[in-house]
């Protein structure tokens, strides 16, 4: 299976995005390869629908799951539709996010934030 | 007086005394139109107290797709300019408060798979009392636009004064309001804050090319910041309103100063002549109109 999450930067070392629609790269981690590949969000410069646009690239991905701090409910009801689970990110690097998840350590994530889009 | 003018009352933020000012203003000429464009909180009809002689619904066109027709081409979420589509599988997913009802998936869509339906958004009253056309949009609870309305209530009929209540605010719809616009209000409180917001109500009225003056409202002893903001920035200052007691117990009853006070029925009255004079003279002056 492969499970995406929000970086800052393109390391394994790399601190989780606080964003999920507008992180700059997604760490994708194939858990039978065992590989890891970064890929830009080109969504991170959205004037709006970032949640969305992401999502969508994400499910284009073929992942399977997704772990963030936080999700909004647009974002969160297209993952749902493209069956992707969704767990609740740790403070923790990448790496180590990867570690936790491998164990079995991740819950999932149940609260989702109606969005941060304001008007037009 | 017969002018022939539309005056935008606008201020970054709420709570400075557009209301205010633009009911009293719109009480003391002979014949005005006084729109209410803050749809989310109209209260205009506080003061005015029309009697509603109209009243329609203003809707806006969202997509809806059938998902029969629809082949999973993905030529609609590609094109969204707002991300308001996704495409999981077959399912095209729609975002309607997303969407800014543009209409170019119904448009490009090659199986005509996307149509568009017409979705209530809020509504306009039309009302009159005494000498004032009463004109005011309201937008439905959990809407998060209303250009639409305030399109439609610049549609409507007027007289040759206007007098346009702005939403708080500088965005799409406060230039919707300045945007039809001959001249611009701009109502100010003496604070920082209030400052902050006046640069960015007369950051757009400059960029918009519309002339504009500021009213200090609420002014007191000692320094107002929103004053500075406006000498520093050749920002014509129209008058002050000093801060009243007595006014703003007026206006917390629902009255209308101007009809419960000698005083400010004169004082909005030379203020209404200002405006109009500064309004003429930036028509007469621009050649283009």
């Amino acid at each position: 299976m492969i499970i995406a999450v929000p970086a800052e930067e393109k390391s394994l070392d790399s601190a989780i995005c606080v964003s999920f629609g507008r992180a700059p790269v997604y760490c994708l981690y194939d858990t039978e390869k065992e590989t890891s590949t970064f890929l830009d969000n080109k969504a991170a410069e959205a004037p709006g629908g970032a949640g969305i646009q992401a999502a969508q690239f994400l499910a284009d991905q073929k992942i399977d799951s997704l772990i963030t701090f936080r999700l909004g409910e647009n974002a969160s009801n297209v993952l749902s539709a493209a069956n992707i689970s969704m767990l609740k990110a740790p403070n923790l690097s990448i790496a180590d996010t990867i570690a936790n998840f491998l164990e079995g350590k991740l819950s999932s994530l149940n609260e989702v934030h109606p969005g941060f889009h304001h008007g037009h | 007086m017969g002018t022939k003018a539309t005056i935008a009352v606008l201020s970054g933020k709420g709570g400075t005394g557009k209301t205010l000012v633009s009911v009293n203003l719109a009480a003391v000429a002979a014949n005005a139109t006084y729109i209410d464009c803050d749809t989310e909180e109209p209260n205009g009809h506080i003061f005015i107290k029309p009697t509603i002689v109209g009243e329609y619904v203003v809707t806006e066109p969202k997509p809806v797709v059938n998902q029969d027709l629809c082949d999973g081409c993905r030529t609609c979420v590609d094109a969204c300019a707002f991300n308001a589509l996704a495409l999981i599988g077959k399912n095209l997913l729609i975002f309607d408060e997303i969407c800014h009802s543009c209409g170019l998936c119904t448009y490009i869509c090659p199986k005509g798979a996307l149509r568009e339906e017409q979705r209530p958004l809020g509504i306009v009253k039309r009302g009159r009392k005494n000498g004032i056309t009463f004109l005011s949009g309201e937008m439905k609870i959990g809407e998060s636009s209303a250009v639409p309305i305030i399109k439609a209530l610049m549609r409507e009929q007027s007289t040759d004064l206007v007098i346009i209540d702005s939403p708080p605010g500088s965005g799409c719809l406060v230039t919707e309001t300045v945007g039809n616009a001959d001249f611009c209000l701009l109502v100010a409180e003496p604070t920082i804050f209030g400052a902050h917001n006046l640069a960015m109500a007369h950051e757009l009225v400059t960029l918009m090319g519309k002339p504009s003056a500021v009213l200090l409202n609420k002014t007191q002893e000692g320094e107002n910041p929103s004053e500075i903001y406006a000498k520093e920035h050749g920002l014509k200052i129209i008058g002050s309103l000093p801060y009243d007691e007595h006014l703003a117990l007026l206006s917390s009853d629902g009255h209308l100063a101007v009809e419960e006070d000698e005083h400010y029925h004169t004082y909005f009255k030379e203020l209404l002549e200002a405006i109009t004079k500064e309004a003429r003279h930036a028509s007469d002056s621009d050649p283009q109109r």
